[in-house]
C-alpha cells in the first residue's frame, strides 16, 4: 500500500515543481504589436527623416493607446533597416529582405532613391508586404501597379508626387519668376539655362522643359548637365554666364545642388535659381553654402512658416521642436503612418494586407501637406499615384531669404482660369538677388 | 572661352598635381600603393570644419590643425598597418583600401552623410579679362606651386632629399650604403600624407564635405599617376595638368556633356598608355625587370 502513495506522491511533487519551474521561467506575455520597417539611408538627412517622422507617428499613436485592431487595441513597434542606398542598391535590397523575413515586419514606409526603390518594391510585393514609398518619384514606381496590379498592388505612394507632378509645379514655379523678373527689371525676353544633374530621374524633366520653356515665352539658351557629385561648377557657371541667362532652371536631387548654389552666390551670378534643388529645402544649406546660398528657389514640402491646413502647424511645430529641423518630405513617414495605415487599419478591424489595400486605395483623407487621393490611369486602373492640384497635393515653391527659408508659391495661383485663387497661410513675396537687379535694372 | 578654360585648368591641375605628386612619392620610395591617400585628404577636410565649426578656430589654426594631425595620423597607419606587410605589395594595397574605408565610414558616424563645408580663408573674386576667379582659387593655385616647390627643393637641395631620392632608385644599394630605408620610407609617408592633408586644406574652403569625397579624387589621382608614369614626380606633374585641361575643355565645349569630364580624363589616359604603356615619364618595364 505504501509504494503507490510514495509513487503519487512522487509525480505529484514532479509536477508541482514542473509547474513552478514553468511559471518562474516563463517568457513575459508579449504585447501583440504592429511591427512597421522604416527603411532609408540612415547615416543621411533623407533616412534621418524617415526614422524621425515615423517615430514621431508611432509616440503619438502609442501614446493615445495603440491602434485598435478588430477587438483589440495594438502598439506600433519600429524597426529600423539602413539601405545605404546612396552607396550600394544591394545593401538596400538586402536590408528590404531582412525587414521581411528576419524582422517579420507587418508593414513597410520609406525608401528614397528610385534606382533603389525599384527592386525593394519586387521585394516587398513578392512578399505581399504593404510598402509605401516616401521619397522616389519616378512614375515607373505606380505605373506598375496598373500595369501588374495583382503583383504590385500593395505599393502606394506616400511622398513626393511623380516627377511628372514635379516637373509641372517646377514650371509654374518658373513661369512666377520669370513674370516676376520681368515686370520689375523689364526684360523683354527672360532667357533660361536648364542646369540638371546627370541622373536618371531628371532626364524626362528636361525634355520637357526644352519644350515648355519656348512655349512659355522666353529663350532656352543652353543645358548644362555637371555630374550629381561635381564639387567644382565654376567652369558651368561662367558658361551659363556668358550665355546671357536670366534665371537658371535647376534640377538637382543630389550634393551637387550645394556648391552650384554656394559658387553662383559667391560669384554673383546675374541670374536667379529657380526649379528643383533638394538640397536646399534643408535647414542645413545655410551652413552648407556659407551663407551664399540666399535667394536660391526650390521646390519643397514643409516650411516653418506655411500652413496647408490645420494639420500642418502641429506637425512642423512638433518636428522642429523635437527635432530641431524642419521636416522635409521623407518626414512624411509621419504621414504614411498617421493618416494612411493607422486609420485605415482600425476601419478594416484586421492586418490582411488585401483587405487593407482594398480600403486605402479608395480612402480620401487630410494630411498635413494637403489632401491625399489616389489616382487611377485613363483605363480606370488603380495607380496609387497621389493627386495633384488645387485642394490637393500642390507642395511649395519656397526661396532662401536672409538665412531663413519663406514661401512664395501658391500666391493668388489659378490652376485653370476658372479655377479659385490659391494662397496658403505665410506665404510672402519672392526676392530677386540684389546683384540681379543691379544687373539688369534699366 | 579660351581664358575660361585656362584658368580652370590650371587650378583642377594644381589639386590634382598636389595630390598625385604625394601618391607617386611614396610608391617611388617604398612601392607603397597607398589607395589610402585621398581618404587623408577627406580627414583632413573634416578636422578643418571641426576646428572652424565646432571648435570656433579661425580656419587658418584649423587648417594648420588639420594638417599636422593628419600628417601624424599618416604616420601612425604606416607604422602599425602598412610597415608590417611592407613586403607583400598585394597585402599593402589592400589594407590601404580597408583604411581608407575603415575612415570613411568613423566620419559617417561622427559626421553623418550630411554634406558639410567650412568657409574660405578670402571670400570673393576677382575678374581676369572677364573672367570671375574666386580669391580662395588663386590661393589655392599658389598655395599648390608653393608646396610643389618646397618639396622639390627639400628632394633636390637637402640631405635627406638625397636620401629619399636614392632609396627611390634602388632600396637595397640605398641600404648598404647606410641609408636607413626603413626611416626614410616612414618620413616619405609623412611627407606624402602631409602633401594630402595640405591639399584637402586648401581645396575644402573650394569643395563640399562629405565621407565618400576621396573617391573622385582617388580616381583621377590614379589616373595622372598611371599618365605621368608610375613613380615619375615630374610624370606626375604633367599629367595633373593635362587631366586639368581635359576636364575644363569638356566643360566649355560640350556644356550638355559636363558630366563626362571625368570620363574623357580617363579616356586620354587609356590613348596614351595605348601609344606608351609606361606613362609620359614611366620607367619602361622592360628596364625595370
Amino acid at each position: 500500500m505504501k509504494k503507490p502513495l510514495v509513487s503519487i506522491i512522487v509525480i505529484v511533487i514532479v509536477i508541482v515543481g514542473v509547474a513552478l519551474i514553468y511559471y518562474a521561467t516563463r517568457p513575459p506575455e508579449v504585447v501583440p504589436t504592429i511591427k512597421i520597417g522604416v527603411i532609408g539611408p540612415m547615416q543621411y538627412v533623407q533616412g534621418i527623416g524617415h526614422w524621425n517622422g515615423a517615430t514621431m507617428a508611432a509616440d503619438e499613436i502609442n501614446a493615445a493607446g495603440g491602434i485598435q485592431v478588430g477587438e483589440k487595441k495594438m502598439n506600433i513597434e519600429l524597426v529600423q533597416a539602413d539601405s545605404n542606398e546612396f552607396i550600394n542598391i544591394t545593401d538596400a535590397t538586402n536590408a528590404m529582405e531582412r525587414l521581411i523575413t528576419n524582422d517579420k515586419v507587418d508593414f513597410i514606409v520609406g525608401g528614397f532613391r528610385t534606382e533603389a526603390v525599384l527592386p525593394m518594391q519586387d521585394i516587398a510585393m513578392e512578399n505581399k508586404k504593404i510598402f509605401i514609398g516616401v521619397g522616389a518619384a519616378h512614375n515607373e514606381l505606380c505605373l506598375r501597379v496598373a500595369k501588374d496590379y495583382d503583383t504590385y498592388k500593395y505599393f502606394f505612394r506616400g511622398s513626393p508626387f511623380n516627377s511628372s507632378f514635379l516637373g509641372r509645379t517646377s514650371f509654374i514655379h518658373l513661369g512666377t519668376v520669370a513674370a516676376i523678373m520681368k515686370m520689375t527689371l523689364n526684360i523683354p525676353k527672360i532667357k533660361v539655362a536648364i542646369a540638371a544633374e546627370k541622373a536618371m530621374w531628371t532626364e524626362p524633366m528636361i525634355e520637357a522643359a526644352e519644350g515648355v520653356i519656348p512655349k512659355m515665352g522666353m529663350e532656352l539658351v543652353g543645358v548644362w548637365r555637371p555630374s550629381p557629385i561635381a564639387t567644382d561648377v565654376t567652369a558651368e557657371l561662367s558658361a551659363i554666364q556668358r550665355s546671357g541667362a536670366h534665371i537658371i532652371f535647376t534640377v538637382f536631387s543630389s550634393s551637387v545642388g550645394i556648391p552650384f548654389a554656394r559658387q553662383a552666390g559667391e560669384l554673383k551670378i546675374p541670374a536667379v535659381q529657380v526649379g528643383i534643388n533638394v538640397e536646399a529645402q534643408k535647414d542645413g544649406f545655410s551652413q552648407a553654402t556659407q551663407e551664399m546660398g540666399n535667394y536660391v528657389a526650390t521646390l519643397n514640402t514643409y516650411c516653418r512658416s506655411v500652413e496647408y491646413n490645420e494639420l500642418t502647424k502641429p506637425f512642423v511645430d512638433g518636428y522642429v521642436e523635437r527635432f530641431g529641423e524642419t521636416p522635409t518630405y521623407t518626414a512624411d513617414t509621419y504621414t504614411a503612418i498617421k493618416y494612411a495605415l493607422a486609420p485605415t487599419i482600425e476601419k478594416a478591424g484586421t492586418l490582411d494586407a488585401d483587405a487593407l489595400v482594398a480600403i486605402l486605395e479608395n480612402a480620401s483623407y487630410m494630411v498635413p501637406s494637403g489632401k491625399v487621393e489616389y489616382l487611377k490611369d485613363a483605363e480606370g486602373n488603380h495607380l496609387h499615384e497621389l493627386r495633384w492640384g488645387p485642394g490637393y497635393l500642390t507642395s511649395l515653391g519656397v526661396q532662401w531669404q536672409d538665412g531663413e527659408l519663406k514661401s512664395f508659391w501658391p500666391n493668388k495661383w489659378k490652376a485653370v482660369p476658372e479655377a479659385p485663387e490659391v494662397t496658403y497661410k505665410g506665404i510672402v513675396p519672392y526676392k530677386i538677388p540684389p546683384w540681379v537687379v543691379d544687373a539688369y535694372k534699366q | 572661352m579660351a581664358l575660361d578654360i585656362i584658368i580652370s585648368g590650371l587650378i583642377s591641375g594644381s589639386v590634382y598635381a598636389l595630390l598625385a605628386i604625394g601618391f607617386s612619392l611614396i610608391f617611388g620610395v617604398a612601392r607603397i600603393v597607398n589607395i589610402a591617400h585621398t581618404a587623408f585628404y577627406m580627414v583632413a577636410g573634416y578636422c578643418i570644419y571641426f576646428a572652424t565649426h565646432e571648435m570656433g578656430f579661425h580656419p587658418l589654426w584649423g587648417m594648420v590643425a588639420a594638417v599636422i594631425l593628419v600628417t601624424l595620423l599618416g604616420m601612425v597607419a604606416y607604422k602599425f598597418l602598412i610597415n608590417p606587410i611592407r613586403e607583400h605589395e598585394g597585402a599593402v594595397l589592400i589594407a590601404t583600401i580597408a583604411l581608407a574605408m575603415a575612415l570613411q565610414e568613423i566620419m559617417t558616424l561622427i559626421f553623418t552623410g550630411t554634406y558639410l563645408s567650412v568657409p574660405s580663408l578670402i571670400k570673393g573674386y576677382f575678374l581676369i579679362l572677364d573672367v570671375k576667379v574666386f580669391y580662395q582659387q588663386l590661393l589655392t593655385f599658389f598655395a599648390a606651386l608653393i608646396a610643389l616647390g618646397v618639396l622639390w627643393a627639400l628632394l633636390m637641395k637637402t640631405r635627406l632629399g638625397l636620401a629619399i631620392r636614392s632609396t627611390a632608385q634602388d632600396r637595397e644599394v640605398a641600404n648598404l650604403m647606410g641609408i636607413n630605408e626603413a626611416r626614410v620610407a616612414m618620413i616619405t609617408m609623412g611627407i606624402s600624407v602631409g602633401l594630402a592633408s595640405f591639399t584637402g586644406a586648401i581645396v575644402v574652403p573650394l569643395t563640399i564635405l562629405d565621407p565618400l569625397m576621396w573617391m573622385h579624387p582617388l580616381i583621377m589621382m590614379m589616373a595622372v599617376v598611371v599618365l605621368g608614369g608610375l613613380g615619375s614626380l615630374k610624370g606626375s606633374f604633367i599629367g595633373a595638368y593635362i587631366l586639368g585641361f581635359a576636364e575644363a575643355i569638356v566643360v566649355f565645349a560640350i556644356p550638355a556633356g559636363a558630366f563626362l569630364k571625368g570620363s574623357v580624363a580617363l579616356s586620354i589616359m587609356i590613348l596614351v598608355l595605348i601609344i606608351r604603356p609606361e606613362g609620359l615619364f614611366g620607367v619602361t618595364f622592360e628596364e625595370e625587370r
